[in-house]
């Protein structure tokens, strides 16, 4: 009886491999789980600061399914949309959760986004040869910045109005054609069913696309140079008898099965904030936004959601409407290069002087402190807290090829520490 | 015989192949990037309004909608009108120099009548609708607030003529938009030509 039930599952087992074998002559299906994932080697010594990709991947893919499963009930036209979110959040079975799990999950994908990126700052992740890792990473934070301002439209509050309305009304500020640009990407002389329409358009496909384009192309340059690990060393300038990196281990199953921790860790924290406090009190849906869009009220306190908030206060920061718009589009254009500011060797902080240590700690209070200030009323301190703050992020990068050049390194070891 | 210079008539014909496709790819995206314009019905949609405002008291604010934005229209008080020459120090564009605003309007109370102003609600740094601060030095604003519009958004202010304030991020003046009077209670907002 038992050696037969053994020879079902050999026969079972020879069937799938002919299955494989046939899959492989017609499409390189083993030959890029090998690539990417039991061939892949990432050094041994990842810590916590390495699990925001693969988080942001879950975030990702959740916003997709979530996303497809709210337009089968949401109306994008001005008459309709504010109360087809409503209809959603009470008339359609599980309706809440899905919009919940999409609206907070916009805001973890920003939290998520920002320590990955901080992390590459903490281990120099963005140095040769991994510019390119970099600035395919800054397309995606910029097409998902794209993705949450056109998303914040669609319920048709009144913050989504005024906010739509201060964000497309920036594009005015350019000289000559601002004015005829603005009402280009409105559609219309003001934000209405027109602009709604669009921007529809732009937030579940146009958007979406480049944006799940533009990931698997990251993936592709980062396992084409390997990852950095927080020694910031190559690991595969050691590598054992067999040819393979001794400091490093296959993605999968050892890292996959770290992430995985990771990952439930994660929806753990996630699924809290969904069901107790998916407004986050007023931080992730604003309450401004829990009444419709009035054209002739803009809220008396008007702030973007949080994650925009560093970049408000800067715009908020200038007594100039050119100069603020051109000082906040430089601040988010900045970090593109990053790789080519910074003139240190030495990649990972372990390594690196006090000089960046410091500048980086200044740098990452003066992000948090404008996000801070961007969401208070705009009155006299917060607007000078603002401008120092302003003048701190961006001496960090414009000082950086500076201060960088003669830092004072410590010896970088050659095989990686745990 | 001239050295060659290596131009064959292949790289001749994939350089007119390229050049051509290139027209043809630009000729193409021009119905794509057109139909983004504010379309027919949209453009349309901006016939003027007529205003009673016979009933708005003296101080009071009545905000009305044409074109999607809100219109402003506020009755002032004498003391109001007065303010208007006290504050000038305190703006940017007093004389509403660079600011837009029919021929009519161009004046101290940028009005028709003074004491009527008809104003585009649309603050002019990025569009919020400016809030009615019309009481006098309130501890937020300071004691030299003449009363005005405060704009939630950037914190820009404007008088009681809707003339902006140095030093805060509004460039210009709020906007009037183009009205007439048909009769002593009635405003036409939208357009300033025809018979009254």
């Amino acid at each position: 009886m038992a050696t037969n039930e053994a020879d079902h599952f050999d026969r079972l087992g020879r069937g799938l491999s002919a299955l494989g074998a046939w899959i492989d002559e017609r499409f390189p299906m083993t030959k890029l789980i090998k690539e990417h994932a039991t061939e892949y080697y990432a050094s041994k010594n990842f810590n916590i600061w390495y699990g925001f990709g693969v988080i942001a991947t879950v975030v990702l893919v959740m916003q997709l399914v979530t996303g497809i499963f709210l337009t089968m009930n949401y109306k994008p036209s001005a008459e309709g949309a504010f109360a087809s979110v409503e209809y959603i959040m009470r008339d359609v079975d599980w309706g809440w959760l899905i919009r919940y799990l999409h609206s907070t999950g916009a805001s973890a994908f920003f939290i998520v986004v920002y320590l990955h990126m901080f992390r590459g700052l903490l281990y120099g992740s963005y140095k040769k040869p991994r510019e390119l890792v970099w600035i395919i990473g800054m397309f995606i934070y910029l097409c998902l910045m794209a993705e949450a301002f056109f998303g914040y439209l669609l319920p048709w509050g009144n913050m989504s109005y005024w906010g739509a309305q201060v964000i497309v009304s920036l594009f005015g500020a350019i000289p000559v054609i601002g004015n005829g640009l603005s009402e280009w990407i409105r559609g219309d002389f003001y934000i209405s069913d027109i602009t709604l329409n669009r921007f529809f358009a732009f937030h579940v496909i146009a958007v979406p696309l480049a944006l799940v384009g533009l990931v698997v192309v990251h993936i592709m340059a980062l396992h084409e140079v390997g990852s950095n690990n927080p020694d910031g060393i190559d690991i595969h300038e050691h590598n054992g008898p067999d040819g393979k990196p001794i400091d490093g281990v296959a993605f999968h199953p050892y890292h996959t099965s770290k992430d995985l921790v990771i990952v439930v860790i994660f929806l753990i924290a996630f699924s809290a904030v969904v069901f107790f406090v998916p407004d986050m009190g007023g931080y992730f849906l604003e309450h401004a936004n829990f009444e419709p869009a009035n054209q002739l009220k803009t809220p008396e306190h008007i702030a973007p959601v949080w994650y925009f908030t560093p970049f408000y206060a800067m715009l908020r920061a200038v007594p100039n409407k050119l100069l603020g718009v051109v000082l906040m589009g430089s601040a988010v254009l900045l970090p593109f290069f990053l790789p080519w500011l910074d003139r240190c060797r030495v990649k990972s902080i372990r390594y690196r002087g006090a000089i960046y240590k410091l500048a980086l700690a200044v740098f990452a209070v003066s992000f948090l402190s404008l996000g801070y200030l961007g969401m208070q009323p705009p009155t006299g301190a917060v607007v000078t807290l603002a401008q120092i703050f302003t003048l701190l992020y961006f001496a960090f990068f414009l000082s950086m090829p500076f201060y960088s050049r003669n830092e004072k390194t410590k010896p970088v070891p050659t095989r990686v520490t745990p | 015989m001239a050295e060659s210079t290596g131009f064959t008539r292949r790289h001749f014909l994939t350089v007119a192949t390229v050049v051509t496709g290139g027209a043809g790819v630009i000729a193409t995206a021009v119905p794509f990037v057109s139909s983004f314009k504010p379309s027919a019905r949209a453009q349309a949609l901006g016939a003027p309004i007529e205003v009673d405002v016979s009933k708005l008291e003296v101080g009071a604010l009545l905000k009305v909608e044409w074109r999607g934005h809100p219109i402003y229209i506020l009755h002032r008080s004498d003391e109001m009108i007065a303010s208007l020459k006290k504050d000038t120090g305190l703006l940017r564009d007093p004389e509403s120099k660079d600011s837009e605003q029919p021929k009519y309007a161009t004046n101290e109370h940028r009005s028709i009548k003074p004491a009527y102003l008809v104003l585009e609600g649309v603050c002019t740094h990025l569009g919020c609708a400016p809030m009615p601060r019309f009481e006098v030095a309130p501890a937020d604003l300071g004691p030299q607030w003449p009363g005005g519009f405060l704009c939630p958004c950037h914190g820009s202010k404007f008088d009681l003529a809707g003339r902006v304030f140095a030093g805060v991020p509004a460039p210009t003046n709020l906007g009037v938009p183009p009205y007439r009077y048909i009769n002593d209670n009635t405003i036409l907002i939208g357009s300033d030509t025809g018979n009254s």
